[in-house]
Parts: C-alpha cells; sequence; structure tokens
C-alpha cells in the first residue's frame, strides 16, 4: 500500500462519518476563499483606484486609505476635457446587439435542422461549423482589409456587425443544436400535422422551450463581440470606433491618467460582467461548444 | 427512424408514396440549414483563399506596380527571418505555458469549489471575475496598475514584505504577458473541469469510499481518468484562443522585448509595413498551426459527443 504515505484522512472516517472530517473541509474552505480573493484582488483594487484622484492613484507605495471621489469617471465621460467615449460605446453596443441578433436569426434554423430534423452527415455539417471558429482571425484579415478599402467599407460599423456575425455564429449554432434536442420531437409533429410552417413552429413552439438556453447563447455571442479588438483595431478608424479601440488609446498612457485608465476600464468591462455573471451556468456550456454541460 | 424522410438524392427509392419525392424532402430539410452555411463560407472561407493566394506573391502595399509571384518565397522569408522565426516560438511558448499553468491552477480551484464549505457561491463568483474583464481593460490593468514600477499594486504589496521590486514589463516581459492570460484564462478551465467534476458518478465514489479507498486513490483512479476528456477539452479549446492571442501583447509591450507572437506579427506586417504578401504567409502558417491542434479539437469534442449519443 504506497498510497497510505500521501493520504491525509485517517482510515476510520472512511465509511462516511462525517465528523472529524469538518475541519479539513474548514480548512479547505479557507484556501478556496484566499484564492478567490487573490483572483479578485486586482479587479477589486483597479475599482479601488477608479474612485481615487489622480495624486492618491500614484502614489509610492499604493494609498490605501485615500479620500473618494468621482474625478476618475468625469474625465473618462469627457466632462474634463478629453474625447467623449460616448460614440464608442454606442458603437459597441449596436455592433454586438445587431450583430447578435443577426447571429440568432440565422443560428436557429440551422441549429432547428440540424437537432430537430437531423439532416443527413448532420455531425459533419457541425464540425464544419466548428472548424471555422477555429480558423485563425489574421488568416483572414489581410483581404478583409483590401475589400473594406477598396469599397469604401473602411471604418464601417456595419462590415464590424457582419465579421462578429461569423464569429459567433458557429458557437450559437453549437450551443442551440444542444439545446434545441432537448425539444420533444412530438410537439413538433404534432404542429406539423396542424399544418404549421417552420417559422410558425420556429417562434410558437420551439423558441418558448429553448428560451433559457437561446438567451445564454444571445448573451455569450454579446459577451465576444463587445470584447473584440483585432478587427476593429483594423477596421475601424474615427467614426466607428468601438470601445476597446477606445481603450487602447490608454496603451502609453502614464501615471497621471491612472484613475481615469481604471474607469474606463470598469466602465466598458461593465456589460461584460453583468452578462457573465448573469450566465453563469450557461457560460460554460456556450464557451465549451456545448460539449459541457 | 428518420432515415426514410431524410432520404438523400441518392436513395430516392426509399421514399414512401404519402409524401413528396425524396428530393424535394431533402432539400426541405436542408433549406434552413443553408442561410448559415452560405454566410460562414462567404465571410470565412473565401477571405482566407485570397489569404493563401496573396501569399504566394511578394507585394508591398505601398509599391503596388512591383507585385510579382514567388512562390514559397514568402514562406521561406517567414521561417528563415530571425525576428518572424522569433515570432513562430514566442507564440508555442506563449501559447503551452498559459495552457499548462492555468490549466493545473483552474484543477485545483475546481477541486476546492467541488467542496461544500460557506460562501461557495460568492467564490466561485469571485473567480469567475477575471475571465469577465473585457481583454482589453484586462491587459491595461496589468500594465498600469499592477505592473507599474513606482506605484503599481504588485510592488505596492512587495514593498511591505520587503521584497525584490522589479520592473516586470522590462524584466521578464513574456513572463508579465503570461501572468495576465494566466489570470484570464484561469477561470476558464476552472469552470470546464468543475463542471466535469460535478458530473461525476457519486456512487461508485462512494463504493470505492467503502471499499476503503483513500482520497488520493479516488483522485488518481476515479477523478483523474473522469477528467481527462475535460482536461482535454480545456487545453485545446484554451489553446485555440491563446494561440490567437492578440489584446494581451498589443496592450502590455506592443509586441516588443520579444513578445511578438504570430498573430501580432501578421498584424504588424501588413498594417504597419505593409507587407502583404509576407503577412499572408505567416497567417497561412498560423492557420496550420491551429488546424494541428484543431485536428485534436475536433477528436475530443467528437468523443465526448458520442458519449453524450450514446448516453441519450
Amino acid at each position: 500500500m504506497s498510497a497510505t504515505a500521501i493520504r491525509v484522512r485517517p482510515r476510520s472516517t472512511e465509511a462516511g462519518n462525517p465528523g472529524p472530517r469538518r475541519p479539513r473541509g474548514r480548512g479547505l474552505g479557507l484556501v478556496a476563499w484566499l484564492a478567490g480573493i487573490v483572483f479578485f484582488l486586482p479587479i477589486a483594487w483597479m475599482a479601488l483606484t477608479s474612485f481615487h484622484s489622480e495624486e492618491d492613484a500614484a502614489t509610492n507605495p499604493p494609498s490605501f486609505g485615500a479620500a473618494l471621489t468621482l474625478d476618475g469617471y468625469r474625465e473618462f465621460f469627457g466632462t474634463g476635457g478629453g474625447a467623449s467615449p460616448w460614440p464608442s460605446l454606442i458603437n459597441s453596443t449596436v455592433a454586438s446587439l445587431t450583430s447578435t441578433l443577426l447571429v440568432l436569426v440565422l443560428a436557429l434554423p440551422a441549429a432547428y435542422a440540424l437537432s430537430i430534423r437531423p439532416v443527413k452527415k448532420w455531425t459533419d455539417v457541425l464540425f464544419f461549423f466548428l472548424s471555422t471558429k477555429m480558423l485563425p482571425v489574421v488568416a483572414g484579415l489581410l483581404p478583409i482589409y483590401l475589400f473594406a478599402k477598396n469599397t469604401g467599407m473602411l471604418d464601417n460599423i456595419w462590415l464590424l456587425v457582419i465579421l462578429y456575425t461569423s464569429m459567433n455564429l458557429p458557437i450559437a449554432v453549437w450551443m442551440m443544436q444542444s439545446f434545441l434536442s432537448e425539444v420533444p420531437v412530438a410537439i413538433i409533429e404534432a404542429a406539423q400535422i396542424d399544418g404549421a410552417k417552420l417559422p410558425t413552429i420556429l417562434a410558437r413552439v420551439v423558441a418558448p422551450i429553448a428560451l433559457p438556453g437561446i438567451a445564454a447563447t444571445a448573451l455569450i455571442c454579446f459577451i465576444f463581440s463587445w470584447n473584440e479588438l483585432l478587427f476593429a483595431r483594423v477596421l475601424t478608424g474615427v467614426v466607428a470606433e468601438t470601445a476597446p479601440v477606445f481603450l487602447t488609446g490608454f496603451i502609453t498612457s502614464q501615471g497621471l491618467f491612472l484613475a481615469k485608465v481604471c474607469a474606463a476600464s470598469l466602465v466598458i468591462s461593465l456589460p461584460v460582467l453583468a452578462a457573465g455573471f448573469a450566465a453563469q451556468d450557461k457560460l460554460v456550456q456556450g464557451l465549451s461548444l456545448g460539449a459541457v454541460k | 427512424m428518420t432515415a426514410t424522410t431524410t432520404a438523400p438524392v441518392a436513395a430516392p427509392s426509399v421514399r414512401t408514396e404519402k409524401r413528396p419525392s425524396g428530393r424535394m424532402r431533402a432539400w426541405a430539410t436542408r433549406a434552413p440549414l443553408l442561410p448559415a452555411l452560405i454566410f460562414m463560407v462567404a465571410v470565412t472561407q473565401l477571405p482566407f483563399v485570397a489569404t493563401l493566394v496573396i501569399s504566394f506573391f511578394d507585394w508591398n502595399s505601398l509599391y503596388p506596380d512591383a507585385r510579382s509571384f514567388t512562390g514559397f518565397g514568402n514562406y521561406s522569408e517567414v521561417l528563415t527571418d530571425a525576428a518572424l522565426r522569433k515570432s513562430v516560438w514566442t507564440t508555442i511558448l506563449l501559447t503551452v505555458t498559459v495552457v499548462l499553468a492555468s490549466l493545473i491552477l483552474g484543477l485545483g480551484l475546481a477541486l476546492l469549489l467541488d467542496r461544500k464549505f460557506r460562501g461557495r457561491g460568492v467564490v466561485r463568483t469571485l473567480l469567475i471575475a477575471p475571465f469577465l474583464v473585457v481583454p482589453v481593460a484586462a491587459a491595461l490593468l496589468w500594465k498600469h496598475v499592477l505592473y507599474n514600477p513606482e506605484y503599481g499594486l504588485l510592488n505596492g504589496l512587495l514593498h511591505y514584505v520587503g521584497g525584490p521590486e522589479p520592473d516586470w514589463i522590462s524584466n521578464t516581459p513574456l513572463l508579465a504577458v503570461e501572468m495576465s492570460l494566466v489570470w484570464q484564462w484561469t477561470p476558464f478551465m476552472m469552470l470546464i473541469l468543475l463542471a466535469g467534476l460535478q458530473s461525476r458518478d457519486h456512487q461508485q465514489i462512494e463504493a470505492a469510499k467503502v471499499d476503503g479507498a483513500s482520497d488520493w486513490q479516488v483522485f488518481r483512479y476515479l477523478t483523474l481518468p473522469h477528467l481527462r476528456r475535460y482536461l482535454e477539452l480545456g487545453a485545446l479549446l484554451g489553446s485555440i484562443y491563446i494561440v490567437q492571442n492578440f489584446d494581451a501583447v498589443f496592450t502590455i509591450t506592443s509586441g516588443g522585448l520579444g513578445t511578438a507572437n504570430l498573430p501580432y506579427t501578421v498584424y504588424q506586417s501588413f498594417y504597419q509595413a505593409h507587407e502583404n504578401g509576407l503577412a499572408s504567409a505567416a497567417g497561412v502558417l498560423v492557420v496550420i498551426g491551429s488546424i494541428i491542434i484543431a485536428t485534436f479539437a475536433l477528436r475530443v469534442v467528437s468523443s465526448l459527443f458520442r458519449e453524450e449519443v450514446g448516453r441519450a
């Protein structure tokens, strides 16, 4: 029994006696709490710094008890004289919401065909969708840039909408396929016998049952679009600038604007943080392309 | 089964009299798929074909008239140019380090969170948060708020314990990028592995414990084999995203100090150096690397998938 040496727990507790288990359980709970705090500390610190004045934010060593102020946020929203982030926030909202909507419109029928009325070789089709996700963005970036430049689509938010749709469509098809598989086929057949056509079936029968899954899919698409930088950086400029591109303006920022950087990062992350916390469980399933439940 | 209703064009004899022709049925079944399929082919496959074509040309967009066919010239340049070859190596190093570190940390955290303790939900939420910060914002956070040698939090904390206070980004640039990425990706690994842990057969574990198996034996012979697929899935999905990482490299070091990975190099060679052919060749190389990873990824996902179908 070589494993005895590594064993921590005494043999007497192995039959399920909960008594002596508790102290170690509590110890590991503390370790978990500690890990949670360590991982969250940078975000907490960023939040605290965003409410400090620039002078207090850039002290050495860092100040913990400095007075709180909204100056960082005033600066960020442009009332302090800098460029206003509003156009970029609006662009990001439009691009993310529109592309998410477009993804749903395209993915729902596709997922329906793949899950409820399986086409022949449907796993092959699913894998094709997945494989496009594995094609690195940089592989198509140059032709897309050249295309946009030659057609005058550069700095146009609708080009981003199309690209974000293609970025999220594979994930959405995969996720929804797994959600729609849970809709009983009998209900759909009953609707078909009653003479319902595809759009009616999708809207009246399938959607209500699969709604939580569809909502989770939408949230994940929204998060990915909102976060995207490379396409936005290359293809937009002044007019169609998105929030992450706006943030890149802080890359070379010196200590003077630390509170503003923190305020900007937090405000721009807020929609994603909110969406992510709301969909914690479905997030895993979505990000692992439906393979993990 | 549905095999008769979805009978392909090749087997019209299977169709029944009550229904329209097999061909029609087959198309009716496929039709809802077509918009998504056509869209994907148009937006992802066509540009890649164009990239492939451009990669065989010597083409600097500042000198459009000097465009000429060079065959594999760009590829040999990418592979022999010291700076470009370094970016291939950087990409591998960055990906492997970040995936392994976040996988091991994520496994530890998942095992901790799999137990019941007071405030487990809160800790879970705290741990997920890094993954939910916009990547550029996370990179800015590390660059300015944590790493800054003068007023950054890391050196601030080190100051109180009297440790060394290095200039993180200048001294260990790649490690600085990697640390920020590990911080962002550990929650992702934890979430996948936690889902894996919670799908274990608890009766089997109880039975093993009744038979006198130690915690370590349960972990080694039951939990770990069960987690294998989830570990593989986490590693492969993580690799696919981290191989493509642009945000952290761009924000924290701007590709300087030997941290330029392939995506950043591709971006730089066409966006700043206007070397279209070279950029395309580098892009194609990223794709080849990804295809190698993806082949394994597809195998893992399809095995998970088959398991699920088998269960149903």
